[in-house]
């Protein structure tokens, strides 16, 4: 049996924006991938201790809140105290440009602003999956 | 030429242009016809089907005169950090020429949290303002005279709460709610389908909607007690026949729940509103708009036997698609919301919120907001799409799309029936998955080039990060936080103490309205995610059944 | 580090990855499996199926509550199709099991049943194993519920949950006549909607035509999953259950059977891999093909002929 990628697609905060966040999630199924979707108004707390149940390769945050630079980094820290360092942290949504180096200091890998195709995330995820 | 010789003339001109197409085939994804004429409009009957302007079945209008008479009511969405800073862009643009309000809430205040609650980390004054109890309304609409302006409000789950928030806020500068004039967006079975901002499971809150019905129907009469909303359907990736048909199934349950609770349907149904999104093709957003009117009307006078022609109307908001806007080359956006400014005025609008060019990267700044008003100002001083009451009527294509539309949502509405009602479709999935469908087939479209977004996946350009965008000061949390500590203190806690606890025991009790008890409550500084908490407690959390 | 070992010290991580070696048969699986297995055998196991949409996901999720309340600990398996076309598969379940996130005394594992038939996936039994191992009191199976197929999950399972909705319409003959005889326990959800009556009669009716439960006469429990009705009443059902089949020797019967024939499913794949193994170091396999293929041997002949000489 060959190794399946599994992908969590997570939606932090109280964003209840989840068009984006569906529409990866069919396209990732659609490339092969395994993937769970937690739903909306996910804690960081409830993200990281899904991810570890699901032993994901990639964890995929959408928010369109403007409050990813608050959740993103909570998020990958968790990740990381929980002992997965392996994962593939990437996150999409309404975020400025200014912000995406902040982020990627903070762990996240990759950062997909609106109008990226679904195969530009794929090929990300397939580039760099551990 | 009568119809027997325009069928020939018709298969002529198609077998002519069939040989020629096969040597330049025409582009994909075209949805409508190649070309209209009087064949496609047979059986049409203008009394019937048209009527009008004012009159049923209201297809070409809700009013006589339209635009002749007073333009739509331009009002920007706007809300954001703290009630302060808000009350300000409120000014701001009532003095620029802004006709009426529209608040936006942070994402706590729309879920019923408090800015001091720990699942309000980092969301504090982002997408709208954080309010967390009367005396943030206060300063809200402070210096602002709400027994002239009109003020809408795009709040859900605990729009109840917050419209009690107004009344006590007028009440207190002596206009009584008789007078108050607005809207609460109060659509709780969107927020299911598609937007997400839902607290209680659908019973309470089905309850909830119908107490305000008949509390404002005896006290605040002017008020629209909801905005049904195709909006956030559409933004979600419906189309367009999806978005009036599943948002008019919703206004049937509505009209069903208040009904079952006992409100006769005239009492209730003039006050009813509606909210469309006006998107990229101008034409099919035109027909959508007539059809909607055509298909609500009869509903209303025929299903539910509404008496009163203001019954039968559908009066719409619209709001130019947030969704079609692009981070790439965002001056353009300006281009786009024109057009969909052009269809919302055709399509026969009571008020438009055009977005600003900024908005696919932040929030949107002054100068950006400027502009997109100033967009409204043009088409309604310069354009002239505005001095003829439904100028589009009579278009072989315009009528024939407006019948599909009609045709496509009638479909859906049935099928939704069948299933039981939108509550049962809804908590089924089978909006959500519908809506998916639709979303999923566009992106691919686009992403095989079957679809052209300017910018996106055609003549992109090489962009430098754009500048000047709006940043919420990080520090309103902290600063919402230090005004509710201040607030528990200083408030009569006992005051507060003992109307939750007759919220409490009223939540348990279906036959009492609560508007009055939580009227109540909010006039002690009880907060926003106090009196929410308690209805928590007893209604118990909607747990979303996402399909995929 | 090493996984079973960890596993066996409390740590979550260790499990999850114990799952993830064994499902995508890594080179550490089997001698994880060889540790855990001597700290097996305590968990009750308990498969939930029916047919799609019964509400099997918010089901579990609320026996996994009950469960919680009587402070057993819980571990959870929920299966998900995988796609035939791509291989991908939208594991969907959990979504409904969000509350438990959290709670240190459950842990939920998706899997995709990545081309296994009969409702569960392929590794769903070792799975199950590593859970048993890590010490959970409890562990939920939900299939993928695909109707008819699920027969699978008595193999697997101490105690099979039907869960049945009423409205399915004219295919709940074909889903009751798949699924009628595996049921030890059934649950009618959503016993708020329309036509419960009937479906409930139904279903008496034919439980009292199967010749097979004479002697545990499976109970029928009303339940409205999302409100959380019923579910006490429904976890009494099941403990019943689980006495009457400790008592007649059915629970002994059942695991003795289910060791059997994993141990039998392990010599099929350990013999088959062998066998394949050696044809391939014979090098002529092909060849053997082409001749079967002209007709000039027969596959019977040809095959016995493999067996003698490999199996010797």
């Amino acid at each position: 049996m060959e190794k399946r990628v599994r992908v969590l697609v997570a939606k932090p905060g109280l964003d209840g924006h989840d068009r984006g966040a569906k529409v990866v999630a069919r396209a990732l199924r659609d490339a092969g991938f395994e993937v769970i979707y937690t739903g909306l108004r996910q804690t960081p707390e409830q993200i990281a201790e899904a991810a570890l149940q699901e032993d994901v390769n990639v964890i995929a945050l959408s928010l369109l809140s403007g409050a990813h630079n608050h959740l993103f980094p909570r998020i990958v820290e968790l990740i990381h105290e929980k002992g997965m360092t392996d994962v593939l942290i990437i996150g999409g949504g309404v975020i400025p440009d200014a912000d995406i180096p902040v982020l990627k200091t903070a762990g996240i890998s990759e950062v997909f602003t609106p109008g990226t195709s679904t195969t530009t995330i794929i090929d990300y995820i397939k580039e760099n999956v551990k | 030429m009568d119809n027997e010789s325009l069928k020939l003339k018709v298969a002529e001109y198609t077998a002519k242009v069939e040989k020629a197409s096969a040597k330049f085939p025409e582009r994909k994804n075209l949805e409508y016809n190649r070309l209209y004429t009087p064949l496609d409009l047979e059986g049409q009957d203008y009394e019937r089907d048209l009527g009008l302007p004012g009159s049923y079945p209201f297809t070409r209008g809700v009013q006589p005169t339209m635009y002749r008479g007073r333009f739509w009511t331009m009002r920007m969405y706007a809300g954001f950090s703290t009630a302060e800073e808000s009350n300000k862009r409120y000014r701001y643009l009532l003095e620029s020429g802004g006709t009426g309000l529209s608040c936006a809430f942070d994402l706590p205040t729309q879920i019923g949290y408090d800015s001091d609650d720990i699942i309000s980390e980092g969301e504090v004054g982002k997408v709208g303002v954080a309010i967390d109890s009367l005396a943030d309304m206060e300063i809200l609409f402070d210096q602002i005279d709400l027994g002239k302006v009109s003020t809408s409000m795009t709040i859900n789950a605990p729009a109840s709460v917050l419209l009690a928030m107004y009344i006590a806020v007028a009440e207190k500068n002596g206009i009584g709610p008789e007078k108050l004039n607005g809207t609460i967006q109060n659509d709780i079975l969107k927020e299911y389908a598609a937007r997400g901002t839902y607290i209680f499971p659908p019973k309470p809150s089905m309850r909830l909607i119908t107490n305000i019905f008949e509390y404002c129907s005896k006290n605040v009469p002017n008020w629209n007690t909801i905005s049904i909303s195709g909006y956030h359907i559409r933004e979600a990736g419906s189309t367009a026949a999806q978005e009036i048909a599943f948002t008019i199934a919703d206004g049937i349950a509505y009209c069903e729940a208040a009904i079952k609770a006992g409100l006769d349907v005239d009492a209730f149904a003039g006050r009813l509103s509606f909210f469309w999104n006006a998107h990229n093709n101008v034409l099919e957003e035109v027909a959508k708009f007539r059809a909607s009117r055509r298909v609500w009307a009869k509903i209303m006078k025929e299903r539910f036997g509404a008496k009163n022609p203001k019954s039968w109307m559908l009066r719409v908001h619209t709001q130019t698609a947030g969704s079609m806007l692009t981070a790439q080359q965002p001056d353009n956006n300006v281009v786009r919301v024109a057009l969909q400014t052009a269809a919302a005025v055709m399509g026969g609008t009571q008020s438009l919120h055009t977005n600003s060019k900024d908005e696919a990267l932040a929030l949107p700044t002054e100068a950006s907001v400027r502009v997109a008003l100033r967009t409204q100002q043009i088409v309604a001083y310069e354009s002239g799409l505005a001095d003829v009451v439904d100028p589009l009527a009579g278009s072989y294509y315009v009528e024939a799309m407006t019948n599909q539309i009609e045709a496509e949502a009638l479909k859906y509405i049935q099928k939704i029936d069948d299933i039981g009602g939108a509550v049962v479709a809804i908590e089924e999935g089978y909006i959500q998955r519908e809506i998916q469908d639709s979303a999923y087939k566009w992106q691919k479209e686009v992403e095989n080039n079957d679809r052209v977004i300017v910018g996106v996946n055609k003549f992109q350009i090489e962009e430098k990060p754009v500048e000047g965008l709006l940043r919420v000061d990080a520090s309103v949390g902290e600063l919402q936080k230090k005004k509710l500590a201040d607030l528990r203190a200083k408030r009569d806690n006992a005051a507060v103490t003992a109307a939750l606890a007759k919220l409490e025991a009223a939540c348990g009790d279906d036959s009492i309205n609560l508007m009055p008890i939580i009227l109540e409550a909010v006039k002690t500084y009880a907060t926003l995610g106090e009196i929410c908490g308690v209805m928590r407690k007893v209604f118990g959390e909607y747990q979303a059944h996402a399909t995929l | 580090m090493n996984i079973a070992d960890e596993l066996l010290k409390g740590s979550r991580l260790a499990l999850s990855r114990a799952i993830t070696a064994v499902e995508n048969e890594y080179d550490n699986a089997v001698s994880i499996m060889q540790t855990l297995y001597s700290h097996t055998g305590n968990a009750h196991i308990i498969g939930i199926t029916g047919p799609p949409g019964a509400g099997k996901s918010t089901l579990t999720d609320k026996l996994a509550k009950e469960y919680r309340r009587q402070g057993k600990t819980v571990g959870i398996i929920a299966i998900d199709p995988t796609s035939p076309f791509s291989g991908g598969a939208i594991l969907g379940d959990r979504i409904r099991m969000n509350e438990l996130t959290l709670d240190q005394g459950v842990f939920i594992r998706s899997m995709g049943t990545r081309g296994s038939l009969g409702g569960l996936s392929r590794k769903t039994s070792e799975a199950i194993k590593i859970l048993d191992a890590f010490g959970f009191d409890v562990v939920l199976v939900e299939t993928v519920g695909v109707g008819q197929s699920e027969v699978d999950i008595v193999k697997t399972a101490d105690t099979t949950l039907v869960v049945l909705v009423p409205g399915l319409g004219d295919d709940i003959q074909a889903i009751k006549a798949g699924i009628l005889e595996i049921g030890d326990v059934f649950a009618i959800n959503k016993a708020d909607h329309e036509g419960v009556d009937r479906l409930h009669t139904e279903l008496e009716m034919m439980l009292d035509l199967n010749q097979d439960k004479i002697e545990w006469r499976p109970p029928i429990q009303r339940v409205i999953a999302n409100r959380g009705e019923g579910i006490n009443e429904l976890a009494e059902a099941i403990e019943k259950q689980i006495v009457h089949s400790k008592e007649s020797g059915q629970f002994v019967n059942r695991r003795t059977n289910r060791t059997k024939s994993e141990l039998l499913a392990m010599l099929d794949e350990q013999v088959g891999r062998y066998v394949r193994k050696q044809l391939l170091a014979y090098g002529k396999f092909d060849e053997l093909v082409i001749s079967v293929e002209k007709r000039e041997k027969n596959p019977y002949a040809v095959v016995d002929g493999i067996m003698t000489t490999i199996l010797r």
